[in-house]
């Protein structure tokens, strides 16, 4: 994939969880040795447990309150991840690198307004059930820039406004894959020479109804007894969501060299499809996209960042992949890091490769994130690492991170 | 690869085969065109819900599709579909169900409507509960799996996706207004990057419900001159006082120029450039100083690489708005300077109103057209000019015309700005 010009270099990690912020705090928590207690939150949402984000002062990065008062939670905690990004990447207030950065964000939406929504509810089978009487509630309880707050662009917007990037500017919508196709476009375009520099990511916020309703309408979340991730298939298998916020500085190599920047790996590869699901297809398009990524890789030591998501049949599909993996001679350190960020759909995949990016710097990597038996220690470190994510019904990604030479 | 198969930067040429068209005006390319050109308004009174109370009560709405339960999300899918359909027939490219490319699309965001909670908040009268809870315990039942199937934000493009066989995952996205081109966009940039031989690019846009219409309205954005619809949206007119919400979609099919010459297809035009940038200033406006937009513009005619001189027709954005009409006309005598005089340049969004997310491919399909026909599409409703837009805007009259490149603004909500120039096959 890579000219000796044009490799993807990850330059940047803004990191936001139920476990801290900032890649620091990531790896602290999640190298200890120690298997890690998710940080769960579960009586607020209940029947659903949930990763609730961890208290962030929005001042850090969005200094205005004016700003902060024109974003809902959602914006903002976006908005905030993509500032720990850029002054990661060392980029913050250089107005010449922010006019060249290109932004991708995947976006879901932001909040609904509870609370009209339920005065609207309540009205349904009373004596004011009524057309007329809705649009008189829309009209006089909506605040009039709530639709701002909402609006699936306006994280790109915001960004823009915040930390002035003005490069270019897209949103791409889709659940996981939508987080996926934006590193995927990103990467196309460094190697391609579309653009040098690139800030990309998203946010989820996992603490909302709006948001939980409208995944179990396809009873896709987990809702009994809190069970890790790779154990919940034989039980019917089920997703548990997780506030995060996920921004990556991605760079050519060449742009990173000549700046300075430092760089914590290079996206050797990266790979999409989109299997028909039947028995047996997922399988082989997993087979197709590894073969596309790990061509120059034969067996050894293989990290994996898994996306799987707790739903069945694709967590279980997933997992016979890895197997067959290890069948052919790759010794596998397997984690699930939906298990322990909780998954956070369009945010999912930046944050498992700034995951990645982050062990593949430092040479090491994570404790098991559970006891299930499938997770095995790493003593050595895990260079490269395969980072995966899969639609639950539609989609499949790969990734490949390795040392910059 | 032949080198006359290349821009002149060394890409390979994007040409378009198959176009498809469904607006108020009607469905197809044939019936839209000849209405357009003959200044004919799609706007009128909304019948789809109650519009007691609301200060808008006029839009473009597509009412001839009947899919009932109506939602936004079932007519975007809809709309893609036919015009999909009809652009694919044209192309003659892959078979039945099997696209030889990706699909990019450009669709608003999803979301339940007062339809669906409706549905689930009367599900089981013996729930309790009340609000979200009430909601929340009747998806666990399971029984609405068809719903999480279609409100999902990827859920338009996944049906496509299925529907014809596009390669590989599909991609939605959102830019506002500017969506349509930036469909476009990514269309023309895999291409250009040599992944693929061929894309479709749609853009979408079912969303004329009462929520949708009520935040328009609370950010004073829209026109509330509801005793003449027809009338209401008047781009660049000293009186103009708000857009339209419109609905409608356009789709396309992209091939590189060597494929499309290989297999023999009837070549509609040529992608020639894409530009794009973001504004920082404002959620809703842009920087006074218009460098936003310029910018946009600029890059698009560096992108095609071509200058001022070389442009002979403007689409324009021209939402009927006090602020993006006079904003658009700055930043195009800016760029075009005392050229822009002899431009002429009109706004589809006179008749069809603003279609949103569709609006950026809408706009290219009727820029394709006026190239094809040699006839310019006027800006309707022009009877109180505004002095300070000095623009021939094609007012009111068709005109026929040579055109052989055009530029086709988008300026988004939030900043996002992206143009195209389209240009007739090479000679």
């Amino acid at each position: 994939m890579n000219s000796p010009n044009n490799e993807v270099w990850i330059t940047g990690i803004g990191l936001v969880s139920s476990l801290g912020e900032g890649s620091a705090a990531h790896w602290q928590q999640l190298t200890t040795g120690a298997q890690i207690k998710p940080v769960l939150e579960r009586s607020a949402f209940a029947p659903y447990p949930v990763h609730p984000l961890v208290d962030v002062d929005y001042s850090k990065q969005i200094p205005r309150r004016s700003d902060q008062r024109q974003m809902g939670a959602w914006q903002k905690l976006g908005t905030y991840a993509a500032g720990l990004a850029l002054d990661d990447a060392g980029m913050t207030d250089d107005t010449t690198l922010l006019e060249n950065t290109s932004l991708i964000v995947a976006a879901g939406g932001g909040e609904r307004d509870i609370d009209v929504d339920t005065t609207l509810l309540e009205t349904i089978g009373g004596p004011r059930d009524e057309e007329a009487v809705r649009n008189e509630i829309l009209m006089n309880d909506l605040r009039p820039t709530h639709f701002l707050t909402e609006l699936s662009n306006l994280m790109a917007g915001n960004i823009s406004i915040v930390h002035g990037v003005i490069g270019s500017s897209r949103t791409f919508m889709g659940e996981e894959m939508a987080g996926f196709s934006a590193v995927e476009t990103a990467a196309r375009r460094i190697q391609h020479g579309q653009g040098n520099l690139f800030l990309v990511g998203g946010a989820y916020n996992a603490e909302r109804q709006d948001m939980l309703l409208q995944l179990d309408l396809g009873t896709i979340l987990w809702t009994d007894e809190y069970a890790p991730l790779w154990e919940r298939p034989p039980k019917g298998g089920g997703m548990i969501t997780g506030s995060v916020g996920a921004f990556l500085v991605m760079e050519s190599s060449q742009h990173a060299q000549k700046r300075g920047a430092r760089a914590y790996a290079r996206l050797s590869g990266i790979a999409s499809g989109r299997s028909d699901r039947r028995p047996g297809s997922v399988g082989q398009m997993a087979e197709k996209l590894f073969a596309a990524l790990g061509g120059h890789i034969s067996g050894g030591p293989l990290g994996v960042l898994s996306g799987a998501s707790g739903i069945e049949p694709a967590t279980n599909q997933e997992l016979a992949f890895m197997k067959g993996l290890e069948d052919k001679g790759y010794e596998l350190a397997l984690r699930g890091y939906g298990a322990v960020l909780g998954h956070s759909v369009e945010a999912h995949f930046p944050a498992g490769l700034g995951l990645a990016a982050l062990a593949a710097s430092k040479g090491a990597f994570y404790t098991p994130f559970d006891d299930s038996g499938f997770e095995r220690p790493s003593d050595e470190g895990a260079v490269p690492i395969l980072v995966t994510t899969w639609g639950p019904f539609h989609g499949e990604g790969m990734a490949l991170v390795e040392k910059v030479n | 690869m032949n080198r006359v198969m290349l821009d002149t930067k060394g890409r390979p040429i994007v040409v378009v085969t198959g176009m498809g068209l469904i607006t108020p005006l009607g469905q197809g390319k044939q019936d839209n065109w000849r209405a357009l050109t003959g200044g004919v308004s799609g706007v009128k009174k909304i019948t789809r819900f109650c519009t007691d109370g609301l200060p808008t009560k006029i839009a473009g709405t597509v009412d001839f599709v009947d899919i009932p339960p109506l939602s936004g999300q079932g007519l975007a899918l809809e709309l893609a579909t036919r015009s999909a359909t009809e652009a694919i027939a044209q192309a003659a490219l892959g078979a039945k169900g099997s696209f030889p490319g990706p699909l990019f699309l450009a669709t608003p965001p999803a979301e339940l409507e007062w339809t669906q909670r409706q549905m689930l908040y009367t599900y089981d009268p013996d729930t309790e509960g009340t609000g979200y809870a009430r909601m929340l315990a009747a998806a666990r039942t399971g029984q609405f799996q068809e719903m999480y199937g279609l409100f999902q934000y990827g859920s338009v493009s996944d049906h496509l996706a299925d529907q014809f066989g596009t390669q590989g995952q599909p991609i939605s996205l959102s830019t506002a207004c500017a969506s349509g081109a930036s469909a476009i966009q990514l269309g023309v940039e895999a291409i250009r990057r040599g992944e693929t031989q061929a894309a479709l690019c749609i853009g979408t846009d079912g969303s004329v419900h009462v929520e949708a219409l009520v935040r328009f309205s609370l950010l004073s954005a829209l026109s509330t001159q509801n005793d003449f619809p027809e009338k209401a949206s008047r781009p660049f007119s000293k009186n103009r006082n708000g857009f339209i919400m419109s609905e409608g979609s356009a789709a396309f099919v992209f091939e590189s120029y060597e494929s499309a010459r290989a297999r023999g297809a009837k070549i509609l035009g040529v992608v020639r450039g894409c530009g794009e940038r973001a504004d920082n200033f404002h959620r809703t406006r842009s920087k006074p100083d218009g460098s936003a937009n310029i910018g946009a513009i600029q890059n698009t005619l560096d992108d095609a690489d071509i200058s001022i001189q070389d442009i002979d027709y403007i689409n324009a954005h021209g939402t009927s708005t006090p602020e993006n009409d006079k904003m658009e006309y700055l930043s195009l005598r800016d760029v075009f300077g005392d050229r822009l005089k002899r431009i002429p340049i009109s706004s589809n969004k006179s008749m069809i109103g603003h279609t949103l997310t569709a609006a950026g491919a809408i706009e290219a399909a009727f820029s394709f057209l006026t190239i094809e026909t040699g006839v310019i599409a006027p800006t309707i409703n022009y009877d109180v000019p505004d002095p300070d837009i000095d623009l021939d805007v094609v007012p009111n009259i068709k005109r026929e015309a040579p055109v052989s490149m055009v530029l086709s603004d988008s300026f988004g909500f939030g900043g996002q700005n992206v143009c195209l120039v389209l240009a007739a096959e090479p000679a």
